[in-house]
Formats: structure tokens, sequence, C-alpha cells
């Protein structure tokens, strides 16, 4: 793509958009992903709130209530399993060749493949946590506020481009959807549970909070639980891990870190895959 | 200047070698055709022209375009229908066409224009804007047909365009190709279908084991072979030694041009001949050796023959031969990125 060319973009756009309007179509005439994602989460708010709401006062960090506690979990959790699965539709085109129809087309740039899955799986994700988010209020979990809830997409935003740019490049490196299927199923809950997403810090052992505190949905998890705590500043301590005291803005950070370092890791294997 | 210019192709799958020299030219505007049995290269060598695969070692050029230093300007040049397409079965067959126009980068009117221009020009107004899940194969043939030329490409690549099609849809698929070639749109198609290539190529090469055995037009391919055919078989099987035997017994015969032993089919004998007034020679030559003739036939020579002359065997004893030893999960892994 040469900078000269005024078409580059109007041709990147296109391709892009049409790509992208795929997979929406294929989203409205099969909607049960969606409906799914929503569902599922759903139920864990509506279970584990329940399970754990006789739990003793002044349990939690600050006196929370347990169903308040774990909706920042739930609606990270969401945004998670989402990406998580943007591999699958460019894993079936790889397998079933639709990927070979693109390919012999004259694209301007074949990241608009991979663009095109970004858009659309972001997309989707934010919609699903935002159902969520609606659906915790509703039970009564509490809502972030306008500044909160600008906070809550950024940091959503941030984790769903991270966990789109590995389930994309398992995409491209598993031989067949079978193992795109079962390296997101074992990495699902495990990574979940291995989170402050259902319990604090304090609650774990002392191995399993070194795993929780170097889990990156622990990085989303902490700054939503605080943007639904109350107005936030980022500059304050949301955990105390045992390798020292990490605050929002360090939060963020690797977030936006592991974003960078994940797009890098996979962009050979890309470039490689649809060269 | 060829509108397609294949130079000593070779590629290999591991050990196997796909291509081993292949060399090809397709003049502008023919109707060329690729014939050759099951795993002769065929597909491989229109992957490569489609730049879906690059040569190990070779040369492609389309209408004077490296493609393999300028892939881009190659695909805007081409249209591909592969063997298999893939279809997305949720969308509708308009709804992948727009796709595909997209993809090419055509101005949405004119997208729009052209699409309604192929649906009625192939018959699809029917079911068009139904889900492609539901086509049958003769549909979706149509439908790979007209997102091949959405973009009116100046050459048309078809890998295999009618296999398991019926006679209506096939014909109705060389109507449609005929006429492309009668409006100036070179077309080249791969088949291991003789009748197909006899009725439709104006030009064409044989190929077997990756490499090109024979070149020309039909007609020419099967005049150069000269004579008539005769098919001969002593008993229902018979075996090497015999069919050595009666080759030295009958060369000698005035009128006998040659002869080749068609191992795969019990050892029987072709022979050509000058003409009908050979047949009684060869069976009073028989008859005086104590021979028993189990079949003897007589024809012209046919595009099948070119094939047994190279080769030995003839097509569908190549294809037979090869059914046994496809892998078809390997096929779908070379074919997958």
């Amino acid at each position: 793509m040469t900078a000269s060319d005024p078409s580059a973009l109007s041709e990147l756009t296109q391709e892009t958009v049409a790509l992208t309007r795929r997979l929406f179509l294929q989203l409205q005439r099969r909607p049960s992903t969606l409906v799914a994602g929503i569902l599922q989460p759903l139920i864990w708010l509506v279970l584990f709130g329940a399970l754990f709401s006789r739990a003793p006062e002044g349990l939690l960090p600050g006196g929370m209530s347990y169903g308040r506690f774990l909706g920042a979990g739930v609606i990270v959790f969401t945004a998670f399993s989402g990406a998580l699965n943007a591999g699958l539709p460019v894993m079936f085109d790889r397998e079933f060749g639709f990927l070979n129809r693109l390919l012999v087309a004259p694209l301007r740039s074949r990241s608009s493949i991979v663009l095109a899955s970004v858009l659309y799986i972001t997309t989707l994700s934010l919609v699903q946590s935002l159902a969520i988010m609606l659906m915790a209020a509703f039970l009564g979990y509490g809502w972030p506020g306008l500044a909160g809830l600008g906070l809550v997409m950024l940091t959503l935003l941030m984790l769903v481009f991270a966990v789109t740019a590995l389930s994309l490049g398992l995409a491209f490196a598993l031989p067949g959807h079978i193992e795109l299927i079962a390296v997101i199923f074992v990495a699902n809950l495990p990574l979940l549970f291995a989170s402050t997403a259902l319990a604090p810090l304090s609650f774990m052992p002392t191995w399993m909070g070194w795993l929780a505190a170097l889990n990156p949905l622990t990085f989303a998890i902490e700054p939503i639980r605080a943007a639904y705590a109350g107005p936030l500043d980022l500059s304050n301590v949301l955990l105390e891990a045992p390798y020292g005291p990490v605050s929002g803005t360090t939060c963020l950070l690797v977030l936006a870190g592991l974003t960078l370092g994940l797009f890098l890791l996979i962009r050979p294997l890309l470039n490689r895959k649809l060269a | 200047m060829p509108v397609l210019e294949l130079i000593h192709l070779e590629k290999a799958y591991g050990e196997v070698k796909a291509l081993d020299g292949l060399s090809l030219s397709v003049p502008e505007g023919a109707l060329y055709g690729l014939l050759g049995p099951n795993g002769a290269g065929k597909t491989t060598t229109l992957r490569i022209i489609a730049t879906l695969l690059a040569p190990d070692r070779g040369s492609v050029r389309v209408a004077g375009v490296d493609a393999l230093k300028d892939p881009r300007a190659v695909r805007r040049l081409l249209g591909y229908v592969a063997q298999e397409v893939a279809i997305d079965k949720i969308l509708t067959g308009r709804e992948l066409l727009q796709l595909q126009g997209d993809l090419y980068h055509l101005p949405r009117r004119e997208r729009d224009r052209r699409i309604d221009e192929l649906v009625s020009g192939l018959g699809m107004e029917a079911w068009v804007d139904r889900r492609c899940g539901t086509y049958s194969g003769g549909m979706r043939r149509r439908l790979d047909l007209a997102s091949g030329l959405l973009h009116r490409p100046r050459v048309l690549v078809l890998d295999e365009p009618t296999v398991g099609l019926d006679i209506e849809s096939r014909a109705a698929i060389w109507q449609v190709l005929r006429d492309l070639r009668d409006q100036g749109t070179s077309v080249l198609l791969s088949s291991h279908y003789l009748e197909e290539v006899e009725a439709l190529a104006d030009q064409m090469a044989i190929i077997d084991a990756g490499r090109v055995i024979a070149e020309g037009s039909p007609e020419a391919l099967k005049q150069e072979l000269g004579g008539d055919r005769v098919t001969l078989r002593v008993r229902e099987f018979s075996d090497p030694s015999e069919a050595n035997h009666l080759c030295a017994l009958l060369e000698p015969l005035d009128g006998v041009r040659r002869i080749v032993v068609n191992r795969s089919q019990g050892y029987s004998l072709n022979l050509v001949v000058d003409g009908e007034e050979v047949l009684p020679r060869l069976r009073a030559e028989l008859d005086a050796a104590g021979l028993p003739v189990f079949a003897l036939a007589q024809s012209r020579p046919s595009l099948d023959d070119v094939y047994l002359q190279a080769t030995g065997r003839t097509l569908m004893d190549a294809e037979l031969a090869v059914a046994g030893q496809r892998d078809p999960k390997l096929e779908r892994k070379q074919a997958m990125r």
C-alpha cells in the first residue's frame, strides 16, 4: 500500500466494511452466539450472587455485598469469553476454503480480513457486556455512572483487543476448529477462577494469589470493580498483590502493554499465513 | 502475445512432485482445455495461476504481468472458479455476489448493475435471494460462475466446472463458456472428461504426472496421430509375454503403423492402422498363427488415443489407478492456509 494512491483508503474501507457486514449478517441470522453469550454470564450472576448472599457482612473489602463484588467479575468474564471466540469464524473460513475465496480477490490489504474480525468481535463483546451491566443494575448490583461507564468500556476494549489477538493467532496456528475449541474450553474457566472475579486475593492461598495477581483478567476486573464502588482515582491502589501494590493506572498500562504485545506476537504469523 | 504463460513450473508437496516442469501457453481469446486424470497436477496448476500457491520453480505471466512479482494485478485480471468453492450457507446468493463485488472494489452502482446482469444472464432470478445453503449443485456452480465473472476478468480460470453436474446444468455452463469466448474473454478450464474438452476447447493440453504431454487443437492432436485405431484382444486377460509375441507377429504386417500395449487393460493391443482394409489381414495372420480373437474393434482416433499413445494407458485407467491413493484429508490440508 502506498500513501500516494488516493484510492487505497476507500478500497480498504470498502473491503473491510463488506467483510464485517458478512459477519454481522451471520450473527443476525444465527443469533444464538449473541444470546448464549449474554445468558451464560446472567446465570453466573444470578446463581453465584445467590450462593453467597448470606455470607457474613464485612467479609469483603470495603463491606461490599457479594453481588456487587461479583458484578465486575462477570462483566469482564462476558467480554473475555466473547473475545476468546474471535478466532472461530476465521478458523471455519480456513477449513471450509472461504478464506481462499478472499485471497483470490485483489484485496488492497489482507489485514482487512483480520480487521473485520476485530471490529465484529469487539462490537459483539461490548454489546454483551453492556447487556450484562444493565441486568446487573436491574438485579440491584449497582451502576458505575457515566464517567465510570467510560472507564469500564475503555478497560473492556483493551481486554477484548488483547484476547481477540490471542484467539486470531490461535485460529491461524492450530490445525482445525476441534483444537481451537479445546483450547478455548480449557482456557476459559480456569482463567476465571484464577482471578479476582469470584473472590478477593485475601481469600486465596499464597500460590493462587500469585496466579490471580498475574492474571490479565484481574487487571481488568479491579478498575471496573473500583468504578462501581464510586468516583475513581486511578492513582489509588486497587490490588495488594504479593509483589506489591497495584494502582488503577498500572492496571490499564498492563492491559495496554498486553494488547500491544499480543498484536506484535501474532503479526509474523498472520503475515505468513496471509502472504 | 499469449494471455497466460506458464514456464517450467515445479511444485512438490513433501516428497510428492505435483508439477514437474509444466509449461503452457494460452493464446488470447482461446477456450483452452486442460485435460488429464485426477492427480495429474491440474488443480495445482490452476491454484498457482490464481496466486493461491507459489511454485517451487518456474514463472507465471498473465497478460504480461508476472504473477509472482505483482500478484494483486494478476488477481484483478483473473476470474477463478475453484473446484469446490466454499460458499457461506447463511448468506443469499446476491449477498455473496455483493461481497465479491466489494472485494474487487467495484463501485456500488456498477456492482449492483453487474449482479442484475449476471443473475438474468445465468437464469438465477428465481433463487438468488434465497440462502445458499438451499442450493443444488447446479445452482452453486452457476453462482460460482457469476462471482468469477463479476469484475469482467480478462481470463476466466475454472477447475473442473461441470464435475458431478447433471447433463442440463453441464450444457448450460458449456454455453456460457462458449458465449464468453465469443465475446473475447479467454477461458482456461481443467477437466478429466474427454467429451468436455472435445466439445468445448479450441486449444488444449494433455497433462500427466505434472507435465504437458501433448498440446494443440483437439483436431490437430487427433490428426497428428493419424490412421484408425484397432483394439485387439486374443483373450480377456493376456500377459506381457503373449502381448510381446503378438507385437512381434503383427508389427511387420503391411498397414500396421504402430502397436501400443495397454497394460492397464489385460495387456490388450492398441494398433494404429492405415485403414479398415487392414482388419482382414490381421484376422488372417492371427488365424494362421492359431491364435483366437476375443475382441477386435476399430475406431477413429480419439483424444483418449492421444493420451494412450503418450502414456501407455487410457485416461479412465489412470483415473482408477489414483482413485484409491488419494487422501482427501491431505488434499484439504494442502488447500488450507
